[in-house]
């Protein structure tokens, strides 16, 4: 549920970042030209060293891909998260390459999982291998993801940081249209749209993506606009503004990477919803489709009467173990990095496994204080 | 404070909202690419109306006239809708709004003990994961909840379909009230028509999953204020502490997840009412879509977003009567 969920900011991240952006403007300041000539005080002090583009790239490595994964691998949420998820992209990915996809007559009508080897989940009531198509509507599905998150959490983080940082008109309109695309409920509305344009997605899975991203970028726009507003009035923002930075440069440059950790979190979330869609959608027999997926195969075999027959059950039972595998993958990670970027769980959780810090003190207190 | 401005602003805001769906509504109608209207003469003539005859027909039901100029047929469309002339159903061949109106109270009927349901058990499961943090009780709830989470209830739903209905017979399998009982206050069909909705309710308790863990995160934070500090060193019991001071202070924000989540609901009825063929505002809008019936399927799409603007603006204009602290910041 994006819609209220919580927003977790980072105060520790955002020292370090400051501390990266004030070394940036001073690198900046060098090419001024004191008009009186003089470098007597400290403001005119300028960075001793010249920070190269590695160096950069090196310390938003650090800050963004190592530090994160370090911290989140010792938590074992991340590592069932992380391997579930790299489990699927290599199903996707590589899978396909070794799995023939299957067609009709393939083998016998509904064979029973894990009895041959050569159908090791079974078939469907047209002989074809259920896990081949397993496997191949994973790279269907994750390109689904991949096109419906970006989309999702692109537009949400354009249309949210412009509107929070612009205010005034620029405030209003951007907001009205969010406020509407809050209001209208996703589902219907996508099921409305992949009506009226089955041409142009037919056998388009970035083009699905994007029409499922349509109505649900609006939670994450109001959240991060949000979080602008109180991001605009720090002083590292006055201080950029002073030095005639231009706006967008300001807004994608210094202050949506202090969103990032809040983003991320939203991109696993986005997923997940993208696959409950598509799949819902496929299931109804909305969305037209070319090649098998989830969501058909669950159609199928609804429209066979699976659910009533006892020797079909592993019909469903295959895609809906997909569906579900990879939405805990996402889940457990979504949830691991809730905990590496929201300051006050992961205070909570140093207590248990180093010495407390300051910052933790009070809560440890309270804690022992409620004999927890 | 709450000022009146506020309270007005909201309400404008619901209001453009309503409006921005059925001018959406008239756009994809009338400028769509395939052009439905074009679709559904083309349609009537095949079955041998001749042509003039069914472009009157389709005017008729869809309360727009393909010919009238672009700027006419807008107003007319709009002032229909709002009085409630919706159309009417080419493949019922009743008006949109009888239909709707029928259907609507069964879909509530099932969407409120949904609801309620499932939060009060994610809010009591989400209280005692946090009270107990870290501990075995925690591990097991969360992976309850995680698991929950991860769920589509359309996958629950079919799966209670299999096992409950199919197999043990323990349920009907689909329909939304008893063949043969009469319609009334009798026990028969009052008890035949919980034992039909059980299934679609117990479905939605993947989403307790969700609250649950929305619950465990506030309580969380609540434990960490320093008058639960207070309230410790004052000798309060555990159970006074618990259920005065944490619960209390951490459900609240759980009021606007719980009005959020039946506009969302009313989305997801239309897979869950597909699975158990029951004949909600769900089921008839899908139905609407395989038929290509237009005038349904766009009173579909009004009816769930006018109740999803509805249950936003209530979350908004009540919060801070719920929570007074609410009241202070806005």
């Amino acid at each position: 549920m994006t819609r209220n969920s919580e927003t977790p900011t980072d105060d520790d991240e955002r020292m370090d970042f400051e501390d990266a952006i004030v070394s940036d403007s001073e690198t900046d300041a060098d090419e001024r030209i004191e008009t009186d000539g003089g470098v007597g005080t400290p403001f005119e002090v300028v960075s001793e060293y010249e920070e190269t583009r590695r160096d950069r790239y090196r310390k938003l490595y650090d800050a963004y891909i190592y530090a994160p994964i370090s911290i989140i691998w010792r938590d074992w949420r991340a590592r069932i998260g992380f391997t579930i998820v790299a489990l699927y992209l290599f199903m996707g990915t590589v899978g396909t390459l070794f799995i023939e996809p299957t067609g009709v007559t393939e083998g016998p009508a509904l064979a029973a999982p894990f009895e041959t080897m050569e159908y090791p989940l079974g078939t469907d009531n047209q002989g074809r291998d259920l896990l081949s198509q397993t496997v191949h509507s994973t790279s269907t599905i994750l390109k689904m993801v991949l096109s419906g998150a970006v989309f999702t959490v692109g537009i949400g983080t354009i249309i949210g940081s412009i509107a929070g940082y612009k205010g005034g008109m620029t405030d209003t309109v951007l907001s009205s249209i969010t406020d509407v695309f809050i209001n209208i409920p996703g589902f219907p509305l996508v099921m409305v749209l992949g009506l009226m344009f089955d041409d142009q997605i037919l056998g388009n899975p970035f083009a699905i993506g994007i029409l499922l991203s349509v109505a649900s970028w609006g939670g994450l726009a109001r959240a991060i606009r949000s979080q602008m507003l109180t991001l605009r009035e720090e002083s590292f923002v006055e201080a950029s503004q002073a030095m005639g930075i231009g706006t967008p440069t300001i807004v994608f440059k210094e202050i949506v990477p202090h969103l990032m950790p809040f983003v991320v979190i939203n991109l696993t979330n986005a997923g997940r919803k993208v696959i409950f869609e598509a799949v819902a959608l496929y299931y109804l027999g909305i969305l037209p489709f070319k090649n098998l997926n989830w969501g058909s195969i669950l159609n199928q075999a609804y429209g066979a009467n699976a659910h009533a027959r006892p020797d079909a059950i592993h019909w469903f039972l295959v895609p809906m173990f997909s569906i579900v595998f990879i939405s805990v993958g996402l889940t457990l990670l979504g949830q691991s990095l809730d905990r590496v970027f929201n300051p006050r769980v992961r205070a909570r959780h140093e207590k248990t496994t180093a010495d407390v810090e300051t910052e933790g003190d009070g809560e440890t207190q309270t804690q022992d204080a409620m004999g927890v | 404070m709450v000022t009146i401005d506020w309270r007005i602003r909201r309400l404008g805001q619901a209001a453009f909202t309503v409006w921005a769906v059925i001018t959406l509504s008239f756009a994809l109608v009338r400028l769509m690419p395939g052009n439905m209207m074009g679709a559904m003469v083309t349609r009537l003539a095949r079955q041998g109306i001749n042509p003039a005859r069914a472009r009157e027909l389709v005017e008729l039901r869809m309360t727009i006239d393909p010919d009238a100029p672009l700027l006419p047929a807008y107003v007319s469309y709009v002032s229909n809708t709002l009085q409630g002339d919706l159309g009417q159903s080419v493949y019922y061949s009743r008006p949109v709004v009888d239909i709707i109106a029928e259907a609507v109270p069964w879909t509530l009927f099932v969407l409120s003990w949904a609801v309620f349901i499932s939060f009060f058990i994610g809010i009591s499961i989400g209280a005692l994961m946090a009270y107990w943090e870290g501990g075995k009780l925690d591990v097991g709830l969360t992976s309850y909840a995680v698991l929950m989470g991860s769920i589509p209830f359309y996958v629950l739903a079919i799966l209670l379909l299999i096992f409950l209905a199919y197999r043990l017979s323990w349920f009907p399998t689909g329909g939304r009230q008893p063949i043969a009982t009469d319609p009334g206050f009798n026990l028969v069909y009052i008890s035949g028509i919980v034992r039909h909705a059980a299934l679609p309710v117990i479905s939605m308790l993947v989403a307790s999953g969700v609250a649950s863990l929305g619950m465990r995160g506030n309580s969380i934070r609540v434990l960490g204020e320093d008058y639960l500090r207070v309230a410790r060193l004052r000798g309060l019991s555990d159970i006074t502490i618990s259920t005065q001071y944490v619960a209390r202070n951490a459900v609240l924000p759980m009021y606007t997840t719980l009005l959020i989540s039946i506009g969302e609901m009313f989305g997801g009825s239309i897979v869950l009412e597909q699975v158990f063929q029951y004949r909600g505002v769900g089921w008839y809008m899908l139905s609407a879509t395989h038929q290509r019936d237009y005038p349904l399927m766009m009173g579909g799409f009004m009816v769930i977003t006018v109740a999803m603007v509805i249950s936003l603006l209530l979350a908004d204009l009540t919060y801070g009567y719920v929570d007074p602290r609410a009241r202070r910041s806005q």
